[in-house]
């Protein structure tokens, strides 16, 4: 039997793209690879392939046939599913349950593929990409409870199970979250999943400056009203965002209350409250609004038809308006989620020297830069990720323990790893 | 308690004991190293106390630098180093070893910064977990994981074992609300994972560290982030008749959408030893009695509140009593945290087991644990995280008494690799420790456990930092796993456990 599983693999592995269909061809496909010192690409519905630096492959692990949710329980609030299968399918099901993956992926298609498309579920976790909720519900990674995948040598791991409390052995669930399949060929994941609030709604308030924005997002993430989101939107951004209810002028500072119906909009009051603002000077979305105004955030519409070059800039949150205020020099236009601690950064020019510059300025600000989509000819030039020497080191002697002849994604993340 | 395999002692280490004093006497102050047995002694333990060890000697460092070249010394000498926080551990994980030196964190005790703009704080990994709620709380924050034990453990600890609590459920364990921590590895290397930023970029190993039970490296300082308390909690205390309307009661909670705070069951012979021993005022005469907390704001507590009843009501509740007060929802607490030294008056010792599984196979496994229990002869209570799963066993027994042990050790490791066997986990929150050590293979096979250890290989080769703990030593799955109180005094008897 083993045999005949192994010839089929062997007819199937002359071919440049390898779509396996069972855990068992994976690690077959991955063991021919290490046997033979063959680099492979990790790929899947290619929402992201194109984060993360160029590396020349002679063959690709294609998982979207690898797919298919294997068991959800919404009352154990997990579900299980091959790593192929797409978000979709899995939110559609979780749908039915009125449940949801609290960590809001971000949806890179309408700026890669110029359509909505959030992946595989695999996918979502190798990247580790999270929302707007990220600050109150937390980022992929704090949602992945275990997983199986096959190592740089075709092994059959795993770690973490389905329960929430296990501290058995290493979190490798964790390791391997953002890892961009540099580590393992993840193969079956179990995702935490949390029911949906009853009731969303989104206060906006009336305001033109960034500074007194940092401020009202600030003092609502401080508060005891709970949200789940704040966004600055400048005033150049405005017209992605033309919903009836939204009564104010010029730049959108948005905070998202979400939760139980009968509380929102003692929130809502008790927050502006808190903001000291008045009724006049805010616009509330109701549901639906609400509900629109997210997703298009979730999905970074107002890049839709970007063509220049994208940044991810993390930084403390107290950072921000100096950070902008230095980045103003150069050609930007940006909008601020995690109620001011994620900086979405579109520049229309940029080289290398550029780079390195803003990558100073994010750095000493103890932040970082991620650069999610950069002009072709500029990307072999310049670093995608940031790391420094002795990160490096230590990412390197990870690497190797995982994947010791470096064949799987080799040169995704950094050079050499 | 049975004696269990660790690393062989290095006799070259032993005998020159006088020399590693005097080098390491040129790193840091001579007070800060104590050699002599007496000095020595009261670190023989942590709070898993039936194991006992005296290191080799005990150094107490006040800067990372010194850490960092006491760890580099270690290693270019080939001295295996135990890192130790307060020491209330449960599983052992900071147990001496004969030829060890013992790196005591206790001198890293400071809170350097409460950063409220940023809501986090920064702090030495000696600072107590409930100092950090106590820095904050006067601008109304807390630091969420609150493992019981949170008035003397420490933050660094919490780190190395990925805490949780009974809030867990909710807010989650350690790993999910530290944002950074400085560490330094066995090779001397200093350096930081996160920050004040969330998420980071590269590998997680600010996620690989947390939880790795001190044998990837020394955590230096800690950062972790900080939550606006919450404008009302209330608790409701429920009793049923049967255990099986409790667990359904719990899976249609969670299933209607509702996610409380905290959420407790206990049974009948836990709730009546809690009871007599706290005068909590719970109902006796229910077979398993249910504490749920619901924490936001008043309308939504409220509403959460409502929406238990009906779900209790549904599932045959035989009482119901919602919080009225602060003061009474913490005596709905108190019979709970009490739950050690309640039984503590019910037998002359007992242990606590610490096994994960899913919430629904809770009536499940109850009455497999009520089925060894007969088969072993031995009572036992059962307290239950029913939000997230985590049960605590408490197995009676008499230690003076060796075939008692022995058939304790063996019902305990039975009921350990049951919860494996229903979906769950060895531990979710104790740690392995040496205490489950040889229990390892019954979640994870040869390959997961190689993986493991060839992590723990690339950041120290020489396997020097915390060797014996968590990973079996021969890979054998022998009768071991459990939390073992003697005479109903534990390490600290008065903090509260689990």
């Amino acid at each position: 039997m083993e045999e005949k599983q192994n010839s089929l693999i062997f007819q199937d592995f002359n071919k440049s793209v390898l779509k396996p269909t069972t855990r068992e061809e994976i690690s077959n496909i991955i063991k021919e690879c290490y046997k033979k010192n063959i680099p492979i690409e990790v790929s899947c519905l290619k929402s992201k392939k194109k984060i993360g630096r160029n590396f020349q492959t002679e063959k690709t692990l294609d998982l979207s046939s690898y797919s298919g949710i294997i068991e959800y329980k919404p009352e154990e609030l997990y579900i299980k599913a091959k790593a192929g299968t797409s978000l979709k399918e899995i939110k559609d099901e979780l749908d039915k349950h009125n449940q949801q993956l609290a960590f809001e992926p971000v949806d890179f298609g309408p700026i890669f593929l110029g359509k909505t498309d959030e992946g595989s579920i695999g996918g979502v976790i190798a990247c580790n990409f999270s929302g707007p909720r990220r600050f109150k519900a937390g980022s992929v990674r704090d949602h992945v409870l275990g997983f199986q995948g096959v190592n740089g040598k075709g092994e059959i791991i795993k770690s973490g199970g389905t329960v929430v409390k296990n501290v058995t052995g290493y979190d490798l669930s964790k390791l391997l979250s953002g890892s961009f399949g540099t580590l393992t060929v993840l193969t079956e994941v179990s995702v935490k999943v949390l029911p949906k609030p009853s009731l969303t709604k989104t206060l906006v308030i009336d305001n033109p400056y960034l500074l007194k924005a940092l401020d009202y997002l600030s003092i609502a993430l401080s508060s005891s009203s709970d949200p789940s989101g704040g966004v600055f939107y400048p005033e150049y951004f405005r017209n992605y965002f033309t919903f009836n209810d939204l009564t104010t002028e010029g730049p959108i500072t948005a905070i998202r209350i979400e939760g139980a119906s009968n509380s929102i909009d003692h929130r809502i009051k008790k927050l502006c409250e808190e903001l000291k603002v008045n009724r006049n000077e805010v616009a509330i979305l109701e549901p639906e609004q609400s509900n629109i105004f997210w997703e298009k955030t979730r999905r970074l519409e107002i890049f839709s038809e970007l063509k220049d070059n994208l940044l991810r800039i993390v930084i403390p949150s107290n950072e921000t308006f100096e950070v902008l205020n230095k980045l103003k020099v150069f050609d930007i236009k940006y909008f601020i989620d995690w109620g001011g601690s994620l900086i979405w950064v579109q520049i229309e020019i940029i080289d290398s020297k550029i780079l390195r510059k803003i990558k100073e300025i994010i750095s000493n600000a103890n932040g970082y830069v991620t650069v999610i989509k950069i002009e072709e000819n500029l990307k072999a030039s310049i670093d995608v990720f940031t790391i420094d020497s002795i990160k490096y080191k230590i990412t390197e002697k990870i690497k190797k323990s995982f994947d010791p002849k470096r064949i799987l994604n080799p040169g995704k993340m950094y050079s050499g790893i | 308690m049975s004696s269990l395999q660790m690393p062989k002692v290095d006799k070259s280490i032993m005998s020159n004991k006088d020399k590693i004093v005097s080098d390491i006497g040129r790193i840091i102050k001579e007070e800060n190293i104590l050699s002599h047995n007496d000095e020595i002694k009261p670190y023989e333990t942590d709070a898993l106390a039936a194991y006992r060890q005296v290191p080799l000697l005990v150094v107490l460092p006040e800067t990372v630098k010194e850490v960092s070249e006491i760890l580099k010394y270690c290693n270019e000498n080939k001295i295996k180093v135990v890192p130790r926080g307060a020491g209330t551990g449960l599983s052992g994980g900071s147990l001496p070893l004969a030829d060890c030196v013992l790196l005591a964190m206790g001198k890293f005790n400071k809170i350097l910064e409460l950063d409220y703009r940023n809501r986090c704080v920064v702090a030495q990994p000696c600072v107590t977990n409930l100092a950090i709620t106590e820095a904050v709380q006067d601008k109304g924050f807390y630091y969420a994981p609150d493992p019981s034990s949170q008035i003397a453990c420490s933050i660094g600890g919490n780190v190395a074992e990925n805490s949780g609590g009974v809030h867990s459920l909710k807010y989650g364990a350690t790993t999910n609300n530290l944002l950074g921590i400085e560490v330094v590895l066995m090779d001397g290397t200093v350096t930081r994972f996160g920050g004040k930023t969330m998420d980071s970029e590269g590998y997680d190993f600010l996620g690989l560290m947390t939880g790795s039970e001190g044998l990837l490296g020394v955590i230096t300082e800690v950062t972790v982030k900080i939550l606006k308390s919450p404008e009302v909690i209330k608790a409701a205390l429920i009793g049923f008749p049967t255990i099986e309307d409790a667990g359904n009661c719990v899976a249609q909670i969670i299933a209607g959408g509702c996610i409380p705070a905290g959420m407790e069951i206990m049974d009948k012979a836990l709730t009546k030893a809690t009871n007599d021993y706290s005068k909590a005022g719970y109902p006796t005469d229910a077979e398993a009695m249910m504490i749920v907390e619901f924490d936001g704001t008043e309308h939504e507590v409220e509403d959460y509140i409502n929406r238990v009843k009906k779900i209790a009501e549904k599932n045959n509740s035989s009482s119901l009593k919602i919080s009225k007060t602060n003061k009474e929802r913490l005596k709905f607490w108190a019979g709970r945290k009490a739950a050690f030294p309640a039984c503590g008056v019910l037998a002359p010792d007992y242990m606590c087991m610490d096994g994960s599984i899913p919430r629904g196979k809770l009536a499940e496994v109850l009455k497999e644990i009520t089925r060894l229990s007969k088969k072993y002869g031995l009572p036992v209570a059962n307290a239950f995280h029913a939000g997230d799963g985590n049960l605590h066993p408490l197995i009676m027994f008499d230690a003076n008494n060796k075939e008692s042990l022995r058939k304790c050790e063996e019902f305990g490791a039975d009921i350990l690799k049951y919860c494996v066997k229903v979906g769950g986990a060895l531990t979710g929150e104790h740690g392995v420790g040496i205490e489950k050590r040889e229990l390892m293979c019954e979640a994870f096979n040869n390959t997961d456990i190689q993986q493991q250890l060839t992590i723990k290989v690339a950041l120290d080769p020489n396997s020097l930092l915390n060797p014996g703990k968590v990973y079996p030593i021969l890979r054998k799955c022998a009768e071991e796993g459990r939390v073992h109180i003697h005479g109903g005094k534990t390490k600290f008897p008065d903090i509260p456990r689990f």
